[in-house]
């Protein structure tokens, strides 16, 4: 049982990494929602109510869902399969957002619920399916009962440590780099490439360690 | 010693108020702190207590109609571009209401409308500055951004569009992109004018200059040595020659006076941006998909 015995194997290291970026993309996303949304329902404050609000309630959502999946045949590769679902959904962001906002805007006044109208259009599914990530994080690499919480703190803190470095770096320099398109391509592509990631290393790192002396994979 | 207690107290606290300036409305708004403060001759709107420069609109008390800030002078430059006397006007930032009071002082029969983001700044500028409002002019509390593309659904049409939204502090990003110009050039009439009061110093200049001239092609820039103040000014037709800005300025000279705008010394602040591009050819152009212009106005 090496898993249960070392938590730093590359296993784990693998599935903390893959927390720490589906944190660093949500954050980035959502800060760069601010932008999207500002043509056409302005930078105030209830721009981020909306924002946030949405937000909020996809990854409440993510969370139950992601932990009801979790208690059957989990796997990494199923895990894997969220990043890429994930990543496939942040693209509407991108190749929607002005014809969606648009018809949005045309059709309700009150610029309050057109943000939020149209945070719910781009951002509810992606973010439902990154709000999966964690519980699901959590029953990968929970072996030990008396171990669950440390391990659910560690997860947290990666991932939301991660939140904190997506929300800096993106508004501090990506911003100044890149145009918001090129940076939400950028978020969609790494998640779907680390869900891959995952499928690979599930198919022939695991799958092959089977055989190995002290090695158990469930 | 008890009854003369409270008595020296008043006293004391009136003896220590700045002689200069008295703070005669604060208040906390959605968006800033407001303050307008009183000296022996001004009544100045300012937007944060820390900051002695970001003054946002002043009035001589004793002459209300005299304008205070050079800035304001300048805008009055679209003058020398408008064909005609404005019929229809949009001034996106409110403040104390002064290019409204002036412009309809100047010309009595124009619609005005006004829009600005922070309701607290209208109710200030109706209380304390004399903003004028009747049949024909008009405020809105609304996003400048969303109230030019309703304006556009509704196919509204304005002679000319004043953009006053910068307050030196904070821009709002979505209001310094191409799109953003190009929406308020929609919304012109034919020969109608866009003057918009940006900054001259910033590492936003280059930027802000290239994106004008990507939508509207050259452009005149206003300003004089000073402040940091610059005033743009487009068209959607060709720019008027010098010999047309010299006449319309002399028909205009003795109309301006009482304001106290000196209309021929302006024309000598405008250069045209095709004799004189003062920023790098490659500079990029703010989109709605790059514009950090907060970053780069440093």
């Amino acid at each position: 049982m090496q898993h249960a015995k070392s938590p730093f194997n590359y296993h784990n290291l693998f599935i903390y990494l893959l927390a720490f970026s589906s944190g660093f993309s949500i954050m980035g996303i959502e800060l760069l929602g601010g932008r999207i949304l500002a043509p056409y329902f302005g930078s105030s404050v209830h721009i981020w109510g909306s924002i946030i609000t949405v937000f909020m309630l996809s990854l409440s959502i993510g969370y139950l869902v992601g932990g009801r999946l979790s208690i059957h045949a989990a796997s990494l590769s199923r895990y894997g399969l969220i990043f890429l679902i994930a990543g496939f959904t942040v693209l509407p962001v991108v190749l929607w957002a002005e014809p969606i906002m648009e018809a949005i805007f045309i059709r309700v006044e009150d610029s309050r619920y057109g943000s939020f109208l149209a945070s719910m259009a781009l951002f509810f599914i992606p973010t439902i399916i990154l709000g999966m990530i964690s519980p699901y994080s959590v029953r990968l690499l929970v072996t030990d009962k008396e171990r669950s919480g440390q391990v659910a703190g560690m997860l947290y803190f990666v991932s939301t440590l991660g939140s904190a470095m997506g929300t800096i770096i993106t508004s501090f320099y990506f911003v100044l780099l890149f145009e918001v398109n090129t940076i939400i391509y950028a978020f969609s592509s790494l998640l779907m490439i680390l869900g891959l990631a995952a499928i690979l290393y599930q198919r022939f790192v695991i799958s092959s360690s089977h055989n190995l002396p002290g090695v158990t994979v469930e | 010693m008890n009854k003369l207690l409270p008595l020296l107290l008043v006293t004391i606290s009136f003896l220590t108020l700045p002689a200069f300036a008295e703070i005669v409305h604060k208040e906390r708004s959605m968006y800033r702190n407001i303050l307008v403060e009183d000296s022996h001759q001004l009544r100045c709107l300012k937007f944060n207590e820390k900051n002695n420069k970001t003054n946002q609109s002043c009035l001589y008390k004793n002459d209300p109609q005299r304008l205070v800030f050079n800035y304001t002078k300048l805008l009055f430059s679209s003058l020398l571009v408008l064909e005609k006397a404005p019929e229809r006007v949009l001034i996106i930032g409110l403040g104390g209401g002064t290019m409204s009071n002036t412009i309809h002082q100047l010309y009595p029969n124009a619609i005005i409308e006004n829009v600005e983001i922070d309701p607290a700044v209208i109710k200030v500028a109706q209380q304390y500055f004399g903003f004028i409002e009747n049949e024909r002019i008009s405020s809105t509390a609304a996003d400048g951004r969303i109230f030019i593309k309703r304006a556009a659904i509704k196919k509204q049409k304005y002679d000319w569009i004043i953009l006053d939204a910068f307050n030196g502090d904070y821009i709002p990003e979505h209001l310094l992109t191409k799109e953003f110009l190009q929406e308020s050039k929609d919304l012109l009439t034919e020969g109608g004018v866009i003057t918009a009061n940006t900054f001259s110093v910033s590492g936003l200049y280059a930027h802000e200059s290239a994106t004008y001239k990507a939508v509207f092609g050259d452009f005149f820039n206003v300003r004089n040595n000073k402040n940091s103040n610059r005033v743009i000014l487009t068209t959607n037709k060709p720019l008027p020659s010098g010999d047309i800005i010299a006449k319309r300025a002399l028909s205009l000279k003795a109309k301006l006076a009482p304001f106290g705008i000196d209309i021929i010394e302006l024309t000598t602040w405008i250069t045209s941006t095709e004799d004189d591009q003062d920023w790098p050819e490659e500079t990029k152009v703010l989109t709605d998909q790059f514009s950090p212009a907060n970053l780069l106005n440093h």
